[in-house]
C-alpha cells in the first residue's frame, strides 16, 4: 500500500485514533503550525498514558479554537474567549476530569484575558495550551495583544506601535504553577512539556509560538511556513528558569524558550475543601462529582 | 423522580423572593451556581453560597457575567444542574452565552431580577423591561422559556419548574423576577421532598458508538451525555449536524434552527401556564404579569366593586407566549388592558394575538416604582367607554 505521494504508508498512524478522521481534511492553511501542536499533544497523551476517558478538551473561537473539533475526545467548542470559564465549570463539577484548554492568543489573552488571569490566580487545575501566532488568523490577520511592534496587520496597515503581552510574565505574575514556551520547531520539547503539564496539578500554561504564513509571515516579508521554522531554529534560545520579565518577544531578536515556572501551591479545589471542612466541620457535605441524573454509568 | 431531600427545606418560612428562588434551585436539584454580584439579585447566590456546602455542591463567584454564564454550562456538561442569577446589565452581558445554551441545548436556568434600565438605570428599583430581551436578546433564531413569578411562593415554585422545563426541553429557562418580587417577604411553603416532582436529565441509554449527540427523539429533544463517560462527543455552537459536527449547508441550518424552535412551539400545551379569573363574562380583561399583576388585582377589585365586569389574565409563562388563550379572549371581550413596568413590551404580543378583534390598551410605566392602582383603573374605565 502506498500513500498518494508514492511513499510507503505506515500500517497505522499512532495519532489517528485520537483524531476525528471523518472530519479531515482540516481547515488550517499550508504551513500553519496548529496541526503540529495537535500532533505533539497526541504524542504527549500517548507518552504520558493519560486517562483518555477523563480527558476533556475545551477551545474558544478562532483557528486554534477548531482543535477541540478534531480531537476524538470529549471536546467543547465554546464562545469567543470563554473556554476557561466553561472549563472551570467542567472541572469544579467533576474533579476527575483532566481539563485541557486549547485555544489561540486572541481568544485567550484579548477577549478572554480576564478569565485567563483569574483562573491562574485561583490556581484552578486546568492545562492551558495557547497557540500564539501573534495575530488574529481566522478573521483575516488583525492586530492581537500579542502582535509585536512594527508589524503590518490588516488593521495596522502602517504597522503596530503599541506594546505586546509577554505571556509567560503575565501568567507567572497571576500565579500559574507551570509556565513554559516552545515553538512549533521544538516538537519533542513541546510534547514533553505537554505531558508534564498533563500530570501536574494546578494551573499550567504552555505558550506555543506558531506561524501564520498566510496573514503574518506573508505581510511582513517573512516567507512561508518552512521559513518560519528556520527562523525559530535560528533565534530560539533555551532559557529554563529565566526570569519571566526578560522573555518578551519582539518582531526581531531572540525567542526565549523553555520551562520558566514550575512550582507547587495548593489548587482551588484543595483550598476550598480544606477551608470548608475547617469552617463547617461535620456539617460540610463533601461531594466530588455533581451528577444529577439516573445515568447508566 | 422526586427531589433529593438534602436540598429541600421543607416547612413554612418567611422569605423574600430572592431567598425563595434560591430554595427553589436547591429543591430542584441544582448543586452548582456561578455568579457575579449585581443588585437586586445577589441575595439569591448569597444564600446559595451559605447553604450549598452543607447540601453538597459548588458556588463559584466568577470575575464577570460573561464567565458566570459559561461556567454554569461547563458544569451542566459535567453532570450538574446549574444556574446563574443576575440583573439588567449582567443579563445583557450574558446574552451571547444564552445563545450558546440554546444552540448546544444545554439545560440550565438564568434568573433575572429586573431593575430599571437602560444602562445602569435604577439598580435598587423595579422594572419589567427585559421581557423582550429574554426572548430575543441573543442573535439568531431560537426559542427559550421564561416564567414570571409574582410572589416569593412563586419564586420557589416556578424556579423548581424552570429546572424541570430546562431538562425536559433542553433549553435555557429564564426566571423573570423583578426588584419588588425579589425583595418582598411573605410566607413560603416548601413541601416535603417526595411531593416535589423532578425532571431528571435525559441521559441516553445508548452505548458509545451507537449514540449521536444531536439526533432528535420523538419530541425533537436529543438525549444527553456527560464528559468523562467514554462517548468522545463534540459540542459546538457552530451550526452542526446530528453528530454534533460543524456544517455550513443551508439544509443543516434549516433543520437545526427549526428544530430548536419547534421543540418548544409544538409543546405549548405542556409549557404554557397562566392564571385567569372572572374572564367568562368579562367586558375587559387586564393582562399582566409579575409584580404588576398584584397592583392590577387591586384595580380589578375596585372595578368589580363598582359593577364592572372585569377579568384577570395573569401571564405566568411569558415565553412561549399564551397565544391561544389571548386570541380566544380577544374574540369575546371589548378590551384587553395591559399594564407593565416598561414602555410597552408584552402588549405588542397581546396586540398581535388580538389581531384587531378587540381594543388593546397599554398602561406603560418607566419603572422605579409600581403602578398606582388608579392608573390601571382609569385604563379599565377608558377601555369601557
Amino acid at each position: 500500500m502506498t500513500a498518494a505521494g508514492g511513499l510507503p504508508a505506515l500500517e497505522s498512524n499512532p495519532v489517528e485514533p485520537f483524531l476525528r478522521m471523518d472530519r479531515m481534511p482540516h481547515i488550517w492553511c499550508p504551513g500553519c503550525g496548529i496541526g503540529t501542536t495537535v500532533n505533539c499533544f497526541i504524542r504527549a497523551l500517548l507518552d504520558s498514558g493519560a486517562d483518555r476517558q477523563n480527558l476533556t478538551v475545551v477551545s474558544g473561537i478562532g483557528c486554534t479554537g477548531r482543535v477541540a473539533g478534531y480531537l476524538r475526545l470529549d471536546s467543547f467548542h465554546t464562545t469567543h474567549g470563554r473556554a476557561i470559564p466553561f472549563a472551570t465549570g467542567l472541572k469544579l463539577a467533576n474533579p476527575k476530569l483532566n481539563v485541557v484548554v486549547y485555544s489561540g492568543d486572541g481568544d485567550l489573552t484579548a477577549i478572554g484575558g480576564n478569565h485567563l488571569i483569574h483562573a491562574a490566580r485561583r490556581n484552578l487545575d486546568l492545562k492551558v495550551i495557547c497557540v500564539n501566532n501573534l495575530i488574529y488568523g481566522m478573521t483575516g490577520g488583525q492586530t492581537a495583544p500579542t502582535t509585536p511592534r512594527d508589524v503590518i496587520t490588516s488593521t495596522a496597515p502602517y504597522g503596530t506601535f503599541d506594546a505586546n503581552f509577554n505571556l509567560p510574565h503575565l501568567m507567572d505574575a497571576a500565579g500559574a504553577v507551570y509556565v513554559a514556551r516552545w515553538t512549533v520547531y521544538h516538537v519533542k520539547q513541546l510534547a514533553r512539556a505537554m505531558a508534564e503539564a498533563l500530570s501536574k496539578k494546578g494551573f499550567s500554561f504552555i505558550e506555543v509560538i506558531s506561524p501564520c504564513p498566510t496573514l503574518y509571515q506573508r505581510r511582513n516579508g517573512q516567507g512561508d511556513g518552512l521559513n518560519a521554522l528556520q527562523h525559530y531554529k535560528q533565534v530560539s534560545v533555551v532559557r529554563h528558569g529565566a526570569p519571566t520579565q526578560e522573555v518578551g518577544i519582539g518582531r526581531h531578536g531572540e525567542i526565549a524558550v523553555g520551562k520558566f515556572v514550575d512550582r507547587v501551591r495548593p489548587d482551588y479545589q484543595e483550598l476550598r475543601r480544606a477551608h470548608l471542612q475547617e469552617s463547617l466541620g461535620g456539617r460540610y457535605a463533601d461531594t466530588l462529582h455533581l451528577e444529577e441524573c439516573e445515568c447508566p454509568s | 423522580m422526586h427531589a433529593d431531600p438534602a436540598g429541600v427545606l421543607t416547612g413554612v418560612h418567611f422569605l423574600d423572593g430572592d431567598h425563595a428562588c434560591c430554595e427553589g434551585c436547591l429543591a430542584a436539584g441544582a448543586r452548582f451556581a456561578a455568579g457575579y454580584p449585581i443588585t437586586p439579585s445577589t441575595e439569591v447566590v448569597e444564600r446559595f453560597a451559605s447553604r450549598i456546602p452543607t447540601v453538597g455542591g459548588i458556588f463559584v463567584q466568577m470575575e464577570d457575567e460573561l464567565a458566570a454564564s459559561m461556567t454554569l454550562q461547563g458544569a451542566v456538561w459535567a453532570g450538574a444542574k446549574a444556574f446563574t442569577v443576575t440583573s439588567g446589565p449582567g443579563f445583557s452581558l450574558m446574552m451571547e452565552n444564552i445563545g450558546y445554551a440554546a444552540m448546544t441545548e444545554t439545560p440550565c436556568v438564568f434568573v433575572d431580577v429586573q431593575r430599571g434600565g437602560p444602562g445602569t438605570g435604577l439598580p435598587t428599583l423595579p422594572a419589567q423591561a427585559d421581557m423582550m430581551q429574554c426572548r430575543w436578546g441573543s442573535h439568531g433564531d431560537y426559542a427559550v422559556i421564561a416564567l414570571c413569578p409574582n410572589s416569593p411562593q412563586e419564586c420557589f415554585d416556578l424556579t423548581v419548574r424552570a429546572f424541570n422545563l430546562a431538562e425536559k426541553y433542553r433549553v435555557p429557562v429564564m426566571v423573570m423576577m423583578d426588584e419588588v418580587v425579589g425583595h418582598m417577604t411573605e410566607k413560603v411553603l416548601i413541601p416535603p421532598a417526595e411531593e416535589i416532582e423532578i425532571q431528571p436529565r435525559r441521559h441516553t441509554r445508548k452505548v458509545p458508538g451507537e449514540f449521536n449527540l444531536y439526533a432528535p427523539t420523538g419530541d425533537l429533544v436529543p438525549e444527553m451525555v456527560h464528559a468523562g463517560e467514554g462517548y468522545n462527543f463534540h459540542v459546538t455552537s457552530l451550526t452542526h449536524d446530528e453528530r454534533g459536527y460543524p456544517s455550513t449547508t443551508p439544509q443543516v441550518q434549516h433543520s437545526l434552527v427549526n428544530r430548536l424552535t419547534d421543540k418548544i412551539y409544538r409543546n405549548l400545551d405542556d409549557i404554557v401556564t397562566f392564571d385567569s379569573h372572572g374572564c367568562e363574562d368579562a367586558e375587559v380583561v387586564v393582562v399582566s404579569y409579575g409584580i404588576t399583576s398584584r397592583v392590577a388585582q387591586r384595580a380589578i377589585d375596585l372595578a368589580v366593586q363598582s359593577g364592572r365586569r372585569v377579568g384577570r389574565f395573569r401571564i405566568v409563562t411569558a415565553w412561549p407566549f399564551p397565544e391561544k388563550q389571548i386570541r380566544e379572549l380577544a374574540g369575546r371581550v371589548r378590551a384587553l388592558v395591559v399594564p407593565e413596568l416598561n414602555l410597552g413590551q408584552m402588549v405588542r404580543e397581546v396586540e398581535r394575538c388580538a389581531g384587531g378583534r378587540c381594543r388593546v390598551v397599554s398602561v406603560p410605566h418607566a419603572g422605579g416604582a409600581v403602578h398606582a392602582p388608579e392608573d390601571i383603573l382609569n385604563a379599565i374605565e377608558e377601555a369601557l367607554q
